[in-house]
């Protein structure tokens, strides 16, 4: 469904903070894929996303959505099948517009003059009670006033109100408390497994990684260093993980971060 | 007084206008768009030329045609042609100069004494009875509430939202499959229309335009958009619009008084600078107040 064959990214060429982000990494994500991605920072996750989803374009390489070569898209073209969410809860929404105004923009139906029709106000409204956060009671509140939890969850929304084809998220709970963590975890599970939505998950959490979805990524140095599914994985354990990293990059794991999530 | 009241009245609402096309560019899509000088001036040149020869009603769409060019170069100059925002305005500003002394044909004034306009066009409509000395009046009072009524329309449709979006989150808006450099273009052009016809309607209305009339123009209308805000709180887009309006009369009112009390008409641009920057700086003075009153706390021990 999405193949990546042999991306670079390299940031600021032939100067002394030149960076090889990705180097001729390639992956073939099949329908219906969770993937779990995990490695140490600066290891290309988030660089990987900004990719797919088209914030730059690589230096080398393709990349092909459903048979359509996209290396050259546009961001914004991509969207309509890619939907994409940060660590940020405030990076996915318009904080001085409604919540309804936000998710109409997103949900984007009818021409450019047409108006939020009655009827899409009562589907926008089903669609966030689904969320059963109580903000279908509030619908004209600027989506500012919204906890990080809440802004997170509404961000899900839009970005998967119209399935996209694929869904990146990039540590998308790690900014939230343990329990709204939990929730919008659940609450993404929940999404992508009614829509059948392909997804690709960041995350620092080590066991998660492993317990989630069905296939786990680990990325060293602007490329993948295992790529493990099925049976294999099943019986993997977080130990291994960190042998398994060992022995591929030929030195230890120093992510405080990763090592201290459980 | 009453005349004094009128005049405000009338000079109040032709340059809202210039104060809705900011609160479309500068509320809404947040650019300073710095071009509003030279795009008001373009609009009262434009507007002059084709109602000399002839076409009064004509003069208000041309200005207001010209007034969308404007907007899209200015914003095509920064969204596809790397050109900062602030620096595309001034450029913008600098061209257009040239292009309005080229449109007055190499003269730096132009005399609309005995040329009709769609002023005198409805003073003669009414000729002799009293509504005929309030066209001014009607005229602008129907172009603004025409405006606004549009502006408010104009917000609430898809490429409304967009556009408001732009100005909050980029990035929301790129995700929602939508352009921002599109929502940026469409948004400028349209702010130019009103600037141009705000420019267009001042210049029929006193019967000249001379090179100036735009200069300082953008500030002005900054102090109006914030004199409106602070009398105005309110979330609803309905009465943010109602605010800008009533800020630049606001605005007109105490400058028609302060002339009363003997103030030279040539205070009017540093009065206005003086507006701007206590709108902008005070919130933020206030906001670093407990530190500044801690430091000094301080110092006297």
């Amino acid at each position: 469904m999405l193949k990546i064959d042999a991306i670079s990214k390299t940031f600021n060429p032939g100067t002394v903070n030149e960076k090889k982000a990705l180097s001729g990494l390639s992956l073939t994500v099949n329908d219906g894929d969770f993937i779990s991605i995990i490695g140490a920072n600066g290891a290309g996750k988030s660089t990987l996303f900004n990719a797919i989803a088209g914030t730059f374009l690589t230096d080398e390489g393709s990349i092909v959505l459903d048979g359509e070569d996209i290396t050259l898209t546009p961001a914004h073209i991509r969207a309509r099948n890619i939907g994409r969410l940060f660590q940020d809860p405030l990076k996915g929404t318009a904080p001085d517009m409604s919540i309804e105004e936000n998710l109409a923009l997103a949900a984007g139906s009818g021409g450019w003059l047409s108006r939020i029709s009655r009827k899409e106000k009562k589907m926008l409204r089903e669609k966030v009670a689904m969320l059963s956060m109580g903000l279908e009671d509030r619908m004209d509140s600027p989506v500012g006033l919204l906890s990080g939890g809440q802004r997170q969850a509404l961000t899900l929304m839009m970005a998967t109100i119209n399935p996209p084809r694929l869904l990146l998220l990039d540590e998308h709970t790690a900014a939230l408390d343990p329990e709204t963590s939990d929730k919008v975890m659940a609450l993404t599970e929940k999404i992508a497994g009614e829509n059948h939505l392909t997804c690709l998950v960041i995350t620092h959490n080590m066991h998660s990684a492993l317990s989630q979805g069905n296939r786990t990524l680990m990325m060293d140095n602007g490329n993948i260093i295992f790529d493990i599914e099925g049976e294999k994985r099943h019986d993997l354990t977080v130990d291994d993980l960190l042998k398994m990293f060992r022995s591929r990059s030929g030195r230890d794991l120093d992510n405080d971060r990763m090592l201290l999530s459980e | 007084m009453l005349p004094l009241l009128q005049t405000a009245l009338e000079l109040g609402l032709i340059s809202s206008l210039t104060v809705l096309a900011l609160f479309l560019s500068y509320s809404m899509l947040n650019v300073c768009d710095l071009s509003t000088d030279g795009c008001f001036t373009l609009g009262a040149t434009v507007g002059a030329v084709v109602a000399i020869s002839g076409h009064p009603y004509l003069s208000i769409i041309a200005a207001m045609a010209a007034g969308v060019m404007s907007g899209f170069v200015t914003a095509f100059l920064q969204t596809k042609m790397g050109v900062d925002s602030l620096l595309a305005g001034i450029i913008m500003n600098t061209a257009l100069y040239s292009v309005n002394i080229g449109i007055m044909g190499g003269s730096s004034l132009l005399n609309m004494n005995k040329t009709p306009t769609v002023f005198s066009k409805l003073h003669s409509v009414f000729e002799k009875t009293p509504v005929a000395e309030t066209n001014k009046l009607i005229i602008a009072t129907t172009a603004v509430t025409a405006v606004a009524a549009f502006l408010y329309l104009f917000l609430k449709t898809r490429i409304g939202l967009a556009i408001r979006a732009t100005g909050n989150n980029p990035e929301m808006v790129r995700s929602s499959s939508i352009n921002p450099a599109t929502t940026t273009i469409v948004g400028l052009c349209v702010s130019g229309s009103f600037t141009a016809l705000s420019g267009c309607l001042l210049a029929q209305s006193q019967k000249s335009v001379n090179i100036d009339i735009g200069s300082g123009m953008v500030t002005i209308a900054l102090a109006s958009l914030l004199i409106g805000s602070t009398f105005i709180r309110s979330r609803r887009m309905g009465l943010r619009i109602a605010g800008t309006i009533v800020g630049a009369f606001v605005f007109r009112l105490v400058y028609t008084i302060a002339l009363r009390f003997n103030m030279p008409a040539y205070m009017l641009k540093l009065v206005s600078s003086v507006i701007v920057i206590l709108a902008i700086s005070g919130p933020y003075l206030k906001s670093r107040y407990p530190e500044l009153a801690r430091r000094l706390e301080k110092k006297k021990c």
